[in-house]
């Protein structure tokens, strides 16, 4: 063995927890080995409006004074596929699979340009949603979870993942003081109606299930998302504190320490 | 997990592909497969890989940009496929027409692999798939389809030389180096997934010939549609 890399010699058959965090979930990128990198992946997971932009905001700022570099990424947001995935959504040519093949797309995108290269270069690197949302908007749309997990095996599994967790009913109170209820968020396209509102609760209701039934499978940090801004960033900020300073106070890595 | 490209589909119409790499003469005889079919009074629906107007753009994009890696450029023509699937090929079968693909998953997994995309990760991408009645695999040299393609004063294009792979700087070169590895993964698909091999260094007549021997035994279709046609005339009008 040459290589630094961590990769299993038996590759497990798709996404699941039981894969090394920084490492790939499943059968990776035979391309692309990775590991051994000094960056850091954390992901913050949760549903449509439920503060993650607001707590990446602060987790950086908060990073970046202690002197960690840090780079944020969010689903959807690849040069490469963003147009596309919004003339599609406006246009109303997606069907489930396709949506979900359009965002796996935008993923490897961003992993392969952004996401690896910032964990080489030591980044610390944020991410706005990971594959769970794509994972549970689909399981919600009845794609086969054996077939998403296989697809999604070229992820890395991340150091961390922090769920913000929060029930129908403060999330309803939340979206509509803040920017109203969406489309594609509501679940429209699944014709549960045309009551935005009654689409809009049964919708995310299947959705929080469907986190809270990977939560166990890939080690979710579950945070309270019902309290104030300032006591989530207080929680996330003492988990990634304790999860990074060890890393940070640690000497020169001992070479001979991998075979 | 279901895969339905191994598995029998049980829609009345029935679906036949078209696999080869660039230069093998496959389109041509997807066309003149098109003209009997029809002629025979077949309602045929002609369907081309990586044409859904949905990914367009971004293959356009990425590909004007030279920023396709393999993964994305895998997944785009998964995206392409399943939109293709679901609106054109799905359909035409669900109403007992006759479907032509030039090109399939077959054509997936003999780039992507060749590309360094895990195989396997391949063939579960497209397990959604369904499965032809008939494939058709144009065997052919490479130094053939390199005649044929610069005859017809054929630009070699980037992605089809494999030239992302930075394998060498000159188109043909690459085209070479990159279609002759795509060759020995459809070698490996032949039995994999019971792929009829046409040799197609043959003339153009004699591989029809070939074709239509083929499709007309495995599919029963002129036989089946003709008694199908009589009953419904005499039942009906």
């Amino acid at each position: 063995m040459t290589s630094p890399s961590d990769a299993p010699e038996t590759p497990e058959p798709g996404a699941n927890g039981a894969s090394q965090a920084g490492g790939y979930y499943g059968r990776g990128i035979p391309y692309l080995p990775i590991g051994g990198y000094p960056g850091k992946l954390i992901a913050i997971e949760g549903t449509d409006g439920v503060g993650r932009s607001t707590q990446i905001q602060l987790l950086r700022e908060w990073l970046e004074v202690k002197g960690y570099g840090v780079i944020e990424t969010g689903w959807t947001r690849s040069p490469l596929m963003q147009p596309t995935i919004e003339l599609a959504k406006s246009s109303n040519t997606l069907n489930k699979l396709t949506f979900v093949l359009l965002y796996a797309t935008d993923f490897a995108d961003r992993l392969e340009k952004e996401i690896i290269p910032a964990l080489k270069a030591g980044f610390v690197v944020l991410s706005d949603r990971y594959i769970f949302s794509a994972l549970a908007r689909a399981g919600v749309r009845g794609v086969d979870r054996q077939w998403l997990r296989n697809l999604y095996g070229f992820a890395i599994a991340p150091h961390m993942v922090f769920y913000l967790n929060i029930d129908v009913k403060t999330l309803i109170g939340r979206v509509l003081e803040s920017r109203g209820m969406d489309f594609w968020e509501s679940g429209m396209d699944l014709k549960h109606g045309d009551d935005i509102y009654d689409s809009f609760r049964t919708y995310q209701n299947k959705l929080l299930k469907e986190y809270a039934s990977m939560a166990d499978e890939f080690h979710f940090r579950v945070v309270d998302a019902r309290r104030t801004v300032d006591r989530i960033q207080d929680e996330l900020r003492r988990q990634v504190g304790a999860f990074l300073e060890p890393v940070e106070k640690a000497p020169e890595p001992v070479l001979s320490a991998k075979v | 997990m279901l895969n339905n490209l191994t598995q029998p589909h049980e829609y009345p119409g029935k679906l036949f592909v078209v696999e080869g790499i660039d230069g093998s003469g496959k389109t041509t005889q997807l066309g003149l497969l098109a003209k009997w079919l029809s002629a025979e009074g077949h309602r045929v629906f002609v369907t081309e890989w990586n044409s859904s107007a949905l990914v367009k753009a971004a293959t356009k994009t990425g590909k004007k940009k030279n920023a396709l890696t393999p993964m994305t450029f895998s997944l785009l023509h998964a995206t392409d496929f399943a939109d293709r699937l679901l609106y054109k090929i799905i359909p035409p079968l669900k109403a007992g027409m006759i479907v032509l693909a030039d090109r399939y998953a077959y054509t997936a997994f003999a780039r992507d692999a060749t590309r360094g995309v895990d195989r396997q990760w391949v063939r579960e991408l497209y397990s959604f798939a369904v499965r032809p009645d008939v494939a058709l695999y144009f065997r052919v040299p490479i130094d053939v389809s390199v005649d044929r393609l610069m005859a017809r004063r054929i630009k070699l294009k980037f992605y089809e030389a494999g030239m992302d792979l930075g394998w060498s700087t000159s188109p043909l070169e690459s085209f070479k180096m990159f279609q002759g590895r795509v060759l020995d993964e459809y070698d490996h698909l032949v039995d994999e997934f019971g792929m009829q091999v046409v040799d197609a260094k043959g003339s153009i007549t004699a591989q029809q010939r070939t074709v239509r021997a083929l499709i007309a035994q495995h599919a029963q279709i002129s036989q089946i549609d003709i008694a199908a046609g009589e009953i419904t005339n005499d039942e009906s009008v």
